[in-house]
Parts: C-alpha cells; structure tokens; sequence
C-alpha cells in the first residue's frame, strides 16, 4: 500500500507541472497586448508598463513560467489588477464560503443520492424506483442557473420564506475568527448566527446539490443491482439472514466502492457550479470573485483561481483512488 | 427480428433463440444496425427522448415561419406583459416576444451543442486512433495531455477559455468542444487497445492490409460504438454548458434569443415577469433531457449487455 501511494504520489506530479503550463498559457490565449486589453483604451502609459512588468510580459517565455512557479511555490500567484492586492490574500477572505456552500451541498446530495439509490436498487421496479429514475434523470437534464432561479422566485420572492442572496442577514453581526460561520458560530454559542447562516444556505445549496445528487442516485442504484445478483447475496439469504441484514451488511459494503469514486469525482463539478451557484444567489465566495473578475478583466485572478481551483481537483482524485485502494483488497498495488 | 411472439419481450434472448426455428423460409437480412433499431424502437424512454428532440429540432427549423413576432424587436410600451393570445409566453423587459425568443434560441443551441460535440469526438477519435495504434512515445505524449485537460473541471475551463479569447457563439463552441475531447480520446483509444489484438485485424494484416487501411476500414468503424453513446449524451451536456456561458454573459452577446442569456435578464424581474424566466429554462430542460433520455437508449441497444 506504501509503494502504491508513493507511485500514485510521483504521478502526480507531471499532471501538476502540465495544469501549471496550461494556467501560465492562460494569459498569452487573450489577443493582442495583455496589458491593454486588461486596462482598456484609455490607460495610461505608466499603467500599462506596470501592468506589463506585473505579469512578467516584458521577459523570455521561459523565464516568466520560472517565475511564476517560483512565485506558486510559494502560494504567491501574484497581484490583483484591480486591487493591487496580492490574490492569495484576497482568496483566503472568500474560500470558507464556497468551501461551506460547497461541503453542504456535498452531504445534501450524498445523504439524498446514497438514500434513494439504496432504496430504488433493492426495490427495483417498485413505485420508489420509478421516482429515483425520474428524480436522477430531471436532476442531471435541469441547468442548475435556472433551478437557482426558480428557487429564488418561488421560496424568495412568492412565499418569502428563505432569504434570496448573500450568507447573513444584514443585521448580524459578528467577527470571523475562522471564516466558516457555521463553525465561528457554534464555537461562540452564538446559534442565533448559526440559524441564520442555515437559513441562507438552504436555497444555493439545493442548487448545487442537484447535479451531484442525481449521478450519486443513480450509481448507487446500478451498483446495487449489480451487488443484488452476486452469489454471495445468494448464499446470505440462503443462511437464512433478513432482508435487511443482507442489504445492510452484504449489499451496501459491497456497492459502496463506486459510489465512493462517483461521490470523489463530484468535487470538480461543485467547484465549477459554484461559479453559476454564487453569481445567482450573491454568495461572496470564490466562484463569484472568479466572475466577477472575468467581467472586470482582472485575468491574474482567474488564472490563480483556476490553478487552485485544479490543484484541488487533482489532489482529490487522488485521495478518492488511494481510499479506493484501501478499501477494496482485491487491487495490487504493483 | 421477425416471429417468436413470445420471446420478443427479452431483446437479446430474442436474437439468440430464433437461430433453431425448425422453418427454413429466407428471412430477413438482419445486420446490427437493425438489431439495435430493434431494441431502440421498444425502448420507451428513448423514444420519449427522440420525440422530444424532434419537436425541438422541428421548432428551431421552423421557428422562421412559427415565430409570430421578430425576435429582436423592441415594443417598449409592451414590456413585462404577462402571457396572452398575443404573447404566448408574455414579453420581457424590452417588450420582446417571449415565445418567438425561445423559438429562435433553439436555433442557437442545438447547433451549438452539435457543432461543439462534433469538434470534440472528431478531434478526440483522431487522438484516440492515433495514441491507441501508433503506441510508444505518441501515445505517452497524448495520453498525458489528456489527463492534463481532464485536472481541471469541464465547466471551469471553458469558461476560462471563453473568458480570455473573448465571449462570443464561436469561443463557445470551440471551448465546450475542446473539453470534451479527452473524453472521446481515450474511449477511442480503450476501444483501439482491444481491437487491435484481435483475429479480424491479424488476418486483414496478413492480407497486407496498409496501417492506414487497417486504422480505417477495420478498427475505426468497430470501435466507434461507444463514442456514438458518449456523444449523443454530450449532445446535452454541451447544450447546458453552452447555456451556463450565455447565462454568464460569456456566450451568444445580446440581442442575439439565447436560452441562457434570456435568463441573464429575465432574473431582475422575477417579481414582475416570473414568465421570461420560466420558459428560456424550460426549453433548455426539455432539450436536454430529450438527448439523456435518447443517450440512455441509444447505449442500451448498442450494448445490451450493459443494460441494467
């Protein structure tokens, strides 16, 4: 297991190095000259060689890459054009809501999928498997900028009943001490805030969850189906064990390696919805910092953000087949 | 597939059983295209799915003569009217005609979805051919390019490719294609691996068959199944990625009638025009589970063995 985690490890590392040279590309994609396109028509000259010499444009290919990286080792992926603030800084400001957004939506969509799926597997055919079927087939056709919209009409604007955008009310107030407002506030008992904090994170997390709830929903089902068939299934009912122990304690262990790799792989849609999820319901968090930097030009932080944002997809993926690894015996690791 | 009334329910068992028939009457030729037709034409979900993608390519091509007003034309003393006779679907912020609109935006996304999906399996069968045959340091070098593009999430990067060659229906289309090529690649390439080794290609390269000939007329037309299932299903895939771009305000510039970009304005007046909201998703929804109902049967007849 140790040779097979360190040579997962050393794997990595060349898809690192190739998502880096893609991210460092990023800048050279924009036509023409960078530094104008960022600050428009009517910049001024001065503006335009700090800008240059910012992102670096003004030296040999090789060594603006060698700089970058030298600047990633060290998480510095340099300054935003708008704030002439270090992008690293600012991100960390906003990475506790998408990780909360996006966490919340995780469970949501893993308790549900995992839920149904069960239930649609072993009752195959039955009235609840047609809703699981309908449900999984709906959740992965329906675009999730609209969903959040209809949401927002209906249980925001119609009825009133959840708040449309942001994470607190206005008039909470309260000082971060680790971001995560759900934690700061369990931490300081103050669960007026935790309430709140809930309550705005019902409607962007449903969102979200729909996607990854759907292709969990329906991995589970097939891989209980298919566990449902095995001769060891047989030979349990055949001893004699209920139903409920044979599904429990036989079935579920048994489908839950690929529905642990689905829910791994649900990682870097949540990361890429939460760009759709936070724009449509006001979510200060990277996914709109991301936009809204898109539409202001400010490229660095996109292409720092893209970097992160991938660096995480790989490292969990790789997380997800060493647990993989781990749980299943049958795989060599040679 | 003709007679045995009582084994035509189980579709495979049904090919397998109609071999000892005691008559020796001539039947039909069947090829596996028809079997597959076959088995699709029974399947209930996909021809749901077909019939839904039908109207909605019917509506696109006719939306022209359908429409019953411009798309683009402003009626500012009409704007945020509510669904009537007139307006079917009510009229947005601008007085636009919702209904004609969402006609129109069929137009732009199924011919962005077909175009992107066929970019993305053209360029990634190539690779797949090519990585799978050639082997050695090509397939090293294409292999890891692939698993490049596959670190980053689909969605992220097509934005990220939109956002700096610059929004517009073109970048849209080459950046949701350009995505989705590893994924064409490698099946490609899975299904190259297994058919080169076999009997049919040994043979046809004794018989002096060229590479080219053998890549071609031999491996390519028997590996394709798989990538004809994973493109009708990225049909939709591209479909809501293209839309989520337009949404963004990255896709098709106004005052082009695209789905995604409608909602872009219908979401300021959700409280007086719920109705320019709704209809843009709908369509998008119809269109999409239309292709994922038609994907999901399109595999199972392919593949009878997969179906669950």
């Amino acid at each position: 297991m140790l040779r097979y985690t360190i040579r997962r490890l050393i794997e990595t590392v060349p898809v690192l190095v190739g998502v880096s040279v893609v991210v460092f590309m990023f800048l050279r994609l924009i036509p023409g000259d960078p530094a104008l396109t960022l600050l428009g028509e009517r910049a001024t000259e001065a503006n335009l060689a700090r800008v240059r010499e910012q992102l670096g444009i003004d030296q040999p290919i090789y060594i603006q890459y060698w700089r970058y990286m030298r600047g990633v080792m060290q998480f510095d992926v340099g300054k935003s054009i708008r704030s002439n603030r270090p992008i690293a800084d600012e991100a960390r400001g906003r990475f506790p809501a998408t990780i909360e957004l996006a966490t919340t939506a995780l469970v949501l969509a893993t308790a549900v999928g995992v839920t149904g799926g069960i239930i649609a597997g072993v009752g195959r055919g039955t009235f609840a498997d047609h809703v699981a079927r309908v449900v999984s087939l709906g959740g992965v056709s329906i675009p999730i900028f609209w969903l959040g919209l209809v949401l927002i009409w209906v249980f925001a604007v119609e009825l009133g009943w959840l708040p449309a955008d942001g994470r607190l009310s206005a008039s909470m107030k309260y000082s971060p001490r680790t971001g995560f407002v759900l934690i700061d506030g369990l931490i300081a008992a103050r669960y007026d805030l935790v309430r709140d904090a809930l309550w705005h994170l019902v409607l962007p997390a449903v969102a979200l969850s729909t996607v990854p709830m759907a292709v969990i929903m329906r991995m589970t089902r097939s891989a209980m189906l298919e566990v449902l068939r095995a001769d060891y299934i047989r030979t349990a009912r055949a001893k004699g064990l209920s139903e409920r122990i044979v599904t429990a304690r036989h079935a579920v262990k048994n489908a839950a390696l690929p529905v642990v790799t689905t829910i791994g792989l649900q990682v870097g849609f949540l990361l890429s919805g939460a760009i759709l999820t936070e724009t449509i319901f006001s979510w200060p968090g990277i996914g709109r910092w991301v936009f809204d930097s898109i539409l202001l030009r400010d490229y660095p932080v996109v292409q720092g953000m893209t970097l992160m944002v991938a660096t995480i997809f790989v490292t969990v993926n790789l997380v997800v087949d060493l647990i993989y690894a781990a749980l299943d015996p049958r795989i060599s690791y040679q | 597939m003709t007679g045995v009334p009582g084994l035509a329910m189980s579709s495979s068992a049904a090919g397998r059983a109609a071999t000892p028939a005691v008559s020796f009457a001539p039947r039909p030729r069947r090829t596996p295209l028809g079997d597959a037709w076959n088995r699709l034409r029974r399947d209930r979900g996909a021809i749901v799915g077909l019939s839904l993608i039908t109207v909605m390519v019917l509506l696109a091509f006719g939306a022209p003569l359908l429409a019953p007003h411009d798309p683009i034309e402003q009626t500012l003393i009409k704007r945020l009217q509510p669904p009537s006779a007139e307006f079917l679907f009510g009229t947005d912020d601008l007085g636009r005609d919702v209904f004609s609109r969402v006609l129109h935006g069929g137009r732009i996304s199924l011919r962005v979805g077909i175009i992107s999906v066929a970019l993305g399996t053209v360029t990634g069968a190539f690779l797949g051919l090519l990585s799978g045959y050639a082997g050695r340091w090509i397939d090293s070098v294409i292999s890891r390019s692939m698993e490049i593009v596959l670190a980053f999430p689909g969605t992220l990067l097509a934005i990220a490719i939109v956002a700096a060659r610059g929004p517009g229906l073109q970048n849209t289309m080459l950046a949701v294609g350009l995505v989705s090529v590893p994924v064409y690649a490698r099946l490609m390439r899975a299904g190259v691996l297994s058919l080169r080794e076999r009997e049919f290609v040994t043979a046809a390269r004794c018989l002096g068959a060229s590479d080219q000939r053998i890549l071609f007329s031999h491996i390519l037309p028997n590996g394709l199944t798989p990538l004809i299932v994973q493109s009708t299903l990225g049909i939709a895939g591209a479909i809501v990625e293209a839309a989520a771009l337009g949404f963004l305000g990255l896709g098709a510039q106004p005052p082009a009638a695209e789905w995604g970009a409608m909602l872009t304005d219908a979401r300021n007046f959700l409280l007086n025009a719920p109705w320019a909201m709704i209809f843009p998703g709908l369509a998008i929804m119809v269109t999409v589970l239309g292709f994922n109902l038609f994907g999901d049967g399109v595999r199972d007849a392919l593949d009878p063995q997969m179906k669950q």
